[in-house]
């Protein structure tokens, strides 16, 4: 009988934290982050969880050769961060890259959800990630996992047009209805692309419940796992999980380390299973069907949606400011512009706004250094305020300075008038402001 | 006179009010003896004698006063007897006083008892215990006519005139009415009417307040005297803020609850949006509709012209005023209001809602019904696109609210104390 696949992929991702910003810091003071946080929660996860957690891989890899495989994707606003603050954790990986049982994913460079956006951003932050990715590790990323596993038809049909042939997405039961996620399928639009479905029941085991002391598995060994996996009843098995599950979300008291360290063998000796990457796994298995996704799934939460970033006025509301000044900023090619847009995109300030409470509440809490979702809105909305205000001076410059060369060359006259009367009103108001202040 | 609070340890516009009108009354040659509660010893005694109730001996004991008290059940505080208190400040008290373990201080009650004044869990025993002292220092001390402010005195008041015979005069600064909208405490709302029948005289801060206690309390108007609130701006010190926002800020600085109005100002200023983009609005406070208001702002799409600030504290209120172009209070029920005249004082135009006190004395802001949002757009975009109607605004309303002085109350104050002292 054919090996089945167990295929491991992990998510690597810091935000870029904000700092407390006032109302009164708009127009006066464009440092928008909190640097004392990020280089500390930076280190601090980087000796606890992805330098240990690195040199646990390799060591496996180097036991058993290519016969263990591992997958990462690694946001571009992590890399950033690891670049500043723990240069050594990038070298870690590399060497990891290094020993060819290792695939590095492509996703968007922010960790953004520019797929809800439009094409052409999404293409664009896609493309910044993987010449990150070939940057780093000398190879270009072949297969796509989206941020936070967030699927529909339409955004596969996308990132099929960007020329990928696998993705990773959630294996969300509303989708599935009795359909099995052990299996390969595909995109309902376009078939070459093909999909892996996470089980999330074996991937949270590990990621959520393992230190569960009132979950009536616990304490979760190994071979009780292994044998779980080998009671499966599909071909290939998707473990996908956050990497800061190993010594962050599950710490290194809980035992997380040894039970991993343990697995490969327990697997190998006793199941049919073998490791494969994304793309190896895709290659090796037959799709059995295309899976209709017409509304946008993600794996977060309960409903494994999107209401977790997108599913309340608020974060609508901030969502849509943030995407209006697009235009204008991608017109200045401005590079400190760039950078703060990029940072504001990730999907996490959008996250700490949700104020769906109950029934996931407890690990919105955990992820989240607001006190209230509202506190939340308030000081995205006081930076981004800040942003479009900048936006809109580098802008005006940038158009008066167009202008000033299309006058110089003697076109256009009609439209300098125009703008004139508008320039006089400006100052009337200005002087009137320093009048009435006095 | 019989007080709750007096700078520098107070909680609210309260104590301010009493220390201007001391002030007053001293420049008129009325000599105050000022009893609080728990004085702290740091009081400004240069123009009222200060008596710490936690200091007096009491020579009556509960069963003295019990024929006062048998209409009144003991209960524990609910969350808006506080005259004047941020929603910040009245949590904090409340936690401390959990913390405390506000009945220790019991033992030992019958001579000394260690008030802790502030708005804590035990208030109504210590409004019934400061009655208590009151009638000890009315037999200790010389004085012409007693005087009370707002109603955790009134009690005080009443003893101080059954044991003296001199006449009573209570001070409204607020009614239940007006901290409950209509959900009024009705224990509270009992004090307040026995203090006013018991008075000789009653004074409110404004004409609304008067309507009120003459509408809804019953007193016969011919007691009921208004004596408007001034303000003092000795120590007032211009600031000089370099804003960072080109944009002209229009600001509500006040607590985010129903009596304050918060949601006409978000309506009015998402009109004016429409109409004149060169504009932010910012709501700076805190509340238990603050949430409520964020979602709606964001639901109208506003929220990168419209921020909120939190509770300020100290200067940050100044400097907020020297942010403003203009400077709104469309509060649904003001006994008076003092935040208009700081902004005025810091030069910016105001509007203010017809119903509040306030209202009463200025000429130079602009008044509207608190819910009429069109009105309201009105006059902000007014005071926003005309220059001359900003300056005059300005310009008028700062020498206005210099002319609103504590002398000026104190005068009228000394009137009526003579007058009751008539009989």
């Amino acid at each position: 009988m054919d090996k089945r696949t167990l295929c491991l992929y992990f998510q690597v991702h810091q935000p870029i934290r904000l700092r407390k910003y006032h109302f009164f810091d708009i127009g006066k003071n464009s440092d928008y982050y909190d640097d004392f946080a990020n280089r500390s929660l930076t280190r601090k996860i980087a000796e606890r969880c992805y330098l240990p957690a690195n040199r646990m891989i390799l060591d496996l890899i180097r036991r058993y050769g290519k016969n263990f495989k591992v997958s990462f994707s690694i946001t571009g606003l992590a890399v950033e961060q690891f670049r500043m603050y723990a240069p050594e954790v990038i070298d870690s990986f590399k060497e990891l890259a290094a020993t060819g049982c290792v695939e590095f994913l492509a996703e968007t460079y922010s960790h953004s959800l520019a797929c809800l956006v439009d094409e052409k951003e999404f293409k664009y932050q896609v493309k910044r990630h993987t010449d990150l990715m070939k940057e780093l590790f000398g190879v270009k990323p072949v297969t796509f996992r989206n941020t936070e596993l967030v699927y529909s038809d339409e955004i596969g049909e996308a990132v099929a047009g960007m020329g990928y042939t696998t993705m990773l997405t959630e294996g969300a039961r509303h989708i599935l209805g009795w359909k099995s996620p052990d299996y390969v399928y595909t995109n309902s639009i376009n078939p070459k692309l093909k999909l892996l479905l996470k089980n999330f029941r074996l991937s949270d085991d590990i990621a959520f419940r393992f230190s569960d002391k009132s979950w009536d598995q616990w304490p979760l060994t190994a071979d009780k796992y292994a044998m779980w996996l080998e009671s499966a009843d599909g071909e290939i098995v998707n473990l996908f999980m956050d990497y800061e599950t190993f010594g962050e979300h599950q710490g290194a008291d809980t035992g997380i380390f040894d039970f991993f360290a343990a697995l490969p063998e327990q697997i190998l000796k006793n199941t049919n299973f073998e490791f494969l990457t994304p793309h190896e796994a895709a290659g090796k298995h037959q799709p059995v069907a295309p899976l209709h996704v017409p509304y946008p799934i993600s794996w977060a939460d309960e409903e494994r949606d999107l209401t977790a970033w997108l599913g309340n006025e608020l974060q609508n509301e901030a969502f849509e400011e943030l995407y209006e000044i697009r235009p204008k900023v991608y017109a200045l090619k401005n590079e400190d512009l760039l950078r703060d847009f990029d940072r504001l995109q990730a999907s996490d300030h959008f996250y700490y706004m949700c104020t769906k409470l109950f029934s996931d509440g407890a690990i919105h809490q955990y992820f989240t250094p607001y006190d209230t979702p509202y506190e939340a809105f308030i000081n995205y909305m006081n930076v981004l305020s800040d942003f479009i205000v900048r936006v809109d001076v580098e802008y005006a410059k940038a158009q008066q300075k167009a202008e000033k060369n299309k006058a110089e060359t003697g076109e256009n006259k009609a439209v300098e008038k125009a703008k004139e009367p508008k320039a006089k009103t400006a100052v009337k108001k200005s002087t009137a402001k320093s009048g009435g202040k006095k | 006179m019989f007080g709750w609070e007096f700078p520098p340890h107070i909680a609210g516009g309260l104590g301010t009010a009493c220390l201007g009108l001391t002030r007053g009354l001293a420049k008129q040659g009325v000599e105050v003896l000022f009893v609080m509660p728990k004085a702290s010893g740091d009081e400004d005694q240069s123009s009222a004698k200060i008596i710490n109730a936690s200091d007096v001996e009491s020579l009556y004991e509960y069963r003295d006063v019990e024929e006062y008290w048998k209409n009144i059940n003991f209960m524990q505080v609910g969350s808006n007897l506080m005259p004047y208190m941020d929603p910040e400040r009245f949590a904090w008290e409340v936690n401390k006083s959990i913390r405390e373990g506000g009945d220790e201080r019991r033992i030992g009650f019958k001579n000394k008892y260690e008030f802790s004044g502030k708005y804590g869990a035990n208030l109504m025993e210590e409004v019934a215990r400061y009655a208590l002292v009151a009638a000890t220092i009315a037999t200790q001390q010389q004085f012409d006519v007693i005087h009370a402010h707002d109603w955790l005195t009134y009690a005080a008041g009443i003893a101080a005139k059954r044991v003296s015979g001199k006449p009573l005069v209570i001070h409204v600064h607020a009614t239940e009415f007006d901290r409950s909208g209509e959900n009024v405490n009705q224990t509270v709302y009992n004090l307040e009417r026995q203090g006013m029948l018991e008075a000789d005289r009653v004074i409110t801060v404004s004409n609304l307040t008067r309507d009120i206690v003459i509408n809804r309390y019953h007193i016969n108007p011919d007691k009921v005297f208004t004596v408007h609130n001034a303000v003092d701006f000795q120590s007032y010190q211009d600031m000089e803020v370099n804003r960072g926002v080109k944009e002209k800020v229009v600001t509500f600085l006040g607590r985010i609850t129903y009596q304050k109005g918060p949601e006409y100002f978000i309506e009015a200023a998402s009109k004016v949006l429409k109409r004149f983009p060169n504009v932010r609005f910012v709501m700076a406070g805190s509340g238990d509709l603050m949430n409520r208001s964020i979602r709606r702002v964001a639901k109208l799409k506003i929220a990168t012209k419209f921020h909120f600030t939190g509770f300020l504290r100290g200067q940050d209120v100044q400097k907020m005023f020297a942010y403003s172009d203009v400077y709104v209070m469309p509060s649904v029920s003001e006994p008076f209001g003092i935040s208009p005249l700081e902004a005025m004082r810091s030069g910016v135009p105001t509007i203010i809602s017809k119903q509040s006190g306030v209202a009463e004395v200025l000429k130079h802001a602009i008044k509207v019904d608190f819910w009429d949002v069109d009105a309201l757009a009105d006059a902000i975009y007014a005071l926003l696109a005309y220059p001359a109607l900003s300056e005059f605004a300005a310009k008028y309303g700062l020498n206005e609210v210099n002319t609103l002085k504590w002398e000026n109350a104190a005068f009228k104050l000394k009137q009526i104390y003579e007058d009751v002292k008539r009989g």
